[in-house]
């Protein structure tokens, strides 16, 4: 998702073209440039748009893996963190994200972000901006969706939001003005096309920071034994991963940020190809892994795996083959059987399975890039994964620290017994009974 | 009268209906409950960590009738709800002192 290639794209495009300025839209010379702008911003618009259904599929997983005292809280979560995510991104997120620098490490553009006025368009660019803000947006809403289902059933709502308010504000958008906003990740050759490291990893990241200092759910891990606590409602569960294995076309396919060529839609098509393989390769190896090693098949693996296989193929869905994708995928789903009960075994309570499927497969997506690129440098991939992985730990672990020390994260023992739906949100999410 | 309590196989409530009402059982009450007894719960995994289901789930029926039905009450879910394999449940009769029909007031063996 490097905004300067499409520039650069778009300035080709329109070489012919007035300048910028929205008085002279309609007089563009050149009406392929016309075409391009139009399906460029289309494209935008088209995967922001699935993008922000992504949401909807972190929602409805989230609630089917939680208990049923919890579902209420969770979707509150969901529909919260979506929110702030959106208005944070506007106040200082996007500037932060595209400071307008060159290999550097912090920087920040005017804030809040301009948007564009009325009938207005900057024709240079290629796309309408707004577009661009959107779909920039809703990837910055996915990042803290993460979060929220690794440390389900076990954080009040407030310091929830607060996190968010901060990994969205500006843990998010850092990372992300490294490497597309031409920092000195993008300087060394880092490449992660659609986000495997700065979306996934980070909002994995995140997770854990907020996993390890918030703690597991009361009688999770007792004289070393795991008490499962089985989700609500598989059907949600699967609802939530169809949605998101839908929304993941938008993700990826729409980073290629241009379809105003042949080349592009073609390359756009690739990307879905290769997406759908990847995410179908994490199904299989799931389904495989579990009836060997357990006898029977999780279905709660089966639906991480697909998510394993979309994030691993994120950070490349472009280059590999179809085996490739599905090797990519595959072991991405690998990854997932194998980590959730060693995450287990580390007392680090992961309620949904976010930090295998967006942390360990965000990583592994990443570091397979040259695989199948081979003018990505491993070197820089490392980089980008240890750095990332650095810098979110550190500030994610200060914030969530400084709200277990101030107004606490986690609600009474009662509380937590009783659950979220009753403690924090006062509405059930299944009040039916007795109650005609 | 006698009150019946029976625990058995969730998947053998219609046999068991079609049996009472076979033997002029007017009315049931059936809830869902889960427990134990011979039969153990079995081992499953979720998500890789192992758990027992001690508690195996089991639809509790409940039935009054007249005392003159009672044996064949009983002898009719013993035929339906069996399996001939563990697990198949229980049958428990109590004597019943009264019984009232709220709508009429009516007692005793016309009120069931």
């Amino acid at each position: 998702m490097k905004k300067f290639l499409t520039i650069s794209a778009g300035l080709a495009m329109m070489a012919t073209a007035a300048p910028a300025l929205a008085q002279e839209v309609a007089e563009v010379a050149d009406p392929s440039a016309n075409t391009a702008y139009i399906l460029n911003t289309l494209l935008f618009l088209l995967g922001g748009f699935l993008v922000m259904w992504m949401a909807a599929g972190f929602a409805m997983l989230e609630a089917g893996l939680v208990r049923s005292k919890n579902v209420s809280m969770q979707c509150l979560k969901n529909i919260g963190l979506y929110s702030i995510a959106g208005i944070m991104f506007w106040f200082i997120g996007y500037s932060i994200a595209y400071p307008g620098f060159e290999g550097g490490y912090f920087g920040i553009a005017d804030f809040p972000y301009a948007m564009q006025g009325v009938g207005e368009a900057d024709v240079d660019t290629g796309y309408s901006v707004a577009s661009d803000w959107f779909f920039q947006m809703v990837f910055c809403a996915t990042t803290a969706s993460i979060v929220s289902g690794t440390v389900a059933e076990r954080v009040k709502v407030i310091p929830f939001f607060i996190f968010v308010f901060v990994l969205t504000g500006f843990i998010y958008p850092v990372i992300v003005s490294w490497e597309w906003g031409a920092g000195w990740l993008d300087a060394m050759g880092f490449s992660d096309f659609a986000g495997s490291t700065l979306v996934h990893s980070t909002g994995g990241w995140a997770a854990l920071a907020g996993a390890l200092i918030i703690g597991p759910r009361l009688g999770r891990y007792v004289n070393g034994k795991v008490t499962v606590m089985p989700g609500s409602s598989i059907p949600l569960a699967t609802l939530g991963t169809f949605i998101l294995w839908l929304g993941w076309f938008g993700f990826n396919g729409a980073s290629q940020l241009a379809m105003g060529t042949i080349s592009d839609i073609s390359d756009v098509s690739k990307i879905f190809v290769n997406t759908n393989m990847a995410a179908a390769g994490g199904v299989v190896v799931a389904i495989i892994l579990t009836q060997l090693l357990y006898k029977k098949i999780d279905v709660t693996m089966a639906l991480n795996g697909a998510l394993a296989g979309l994030v691993s193929i994120t950070a490349e869905p472009l280059t590999p083959s179809v085996p490739q994708a599905l090797l990519i995928g595959g072991i991405g789903g690998a990854i997932v059987v194998f980590a959730v009960p060693m995450l287990d075994k580390l007392k680090i309570d992961d309620v949904v399975g976010a930090i295998p499927v967006h942390l360990l497969a965000g990583i592994w997506g990443t570091l397979i890039v040259p695989f199948s690129n081979t003018e990505v440098p491993f070197t820089a991939q490392l980089t980008g994964v240890v750095a990332t992985g650095v810098f979110v730990m550190v500030m994610s672990s200060i914030v969530w620290f400084a709200l277990k020390y101030t107004i606490g994260v986690r609600p009474t023992e009662e509380q937590e017994m009783l659950g979220m739906d009753i403690a924090e949100v006062g509405v059930e999410a299944y009040p039916e009974f007795a109650k005609g | 009268m006698k009150f019946i309590i029976a625990i058995i196989k969730p998947f053998k409530l219609d046999d068991v209906r079609e049996a009472l009402t076979g033997v002029g059982v007017t009315g049931m009450t059936v809830t869902e409950v889960k427990g134990f007894g011979r039969q153990k719960g079995q081992t499953e995994v979720y998500r890789g960590a192992e758990y027992t289901t001690n508690m195996v789930p089991k639809l509790k029926i409940e039935v009054a009738c007249s005392s003159a039905v009672a044996a064949q009450a009983v002898e009719a879910i013993q035929t339906a709800a069996g399996t001939e394999s563990i697990g198949d449940g229980k049958i428990f009769t109590l004597g019943l002192e009264d019984a009232v029909r709220i709508r009429t007031g009516e007692t005793g063996d016309t009120a069931i």
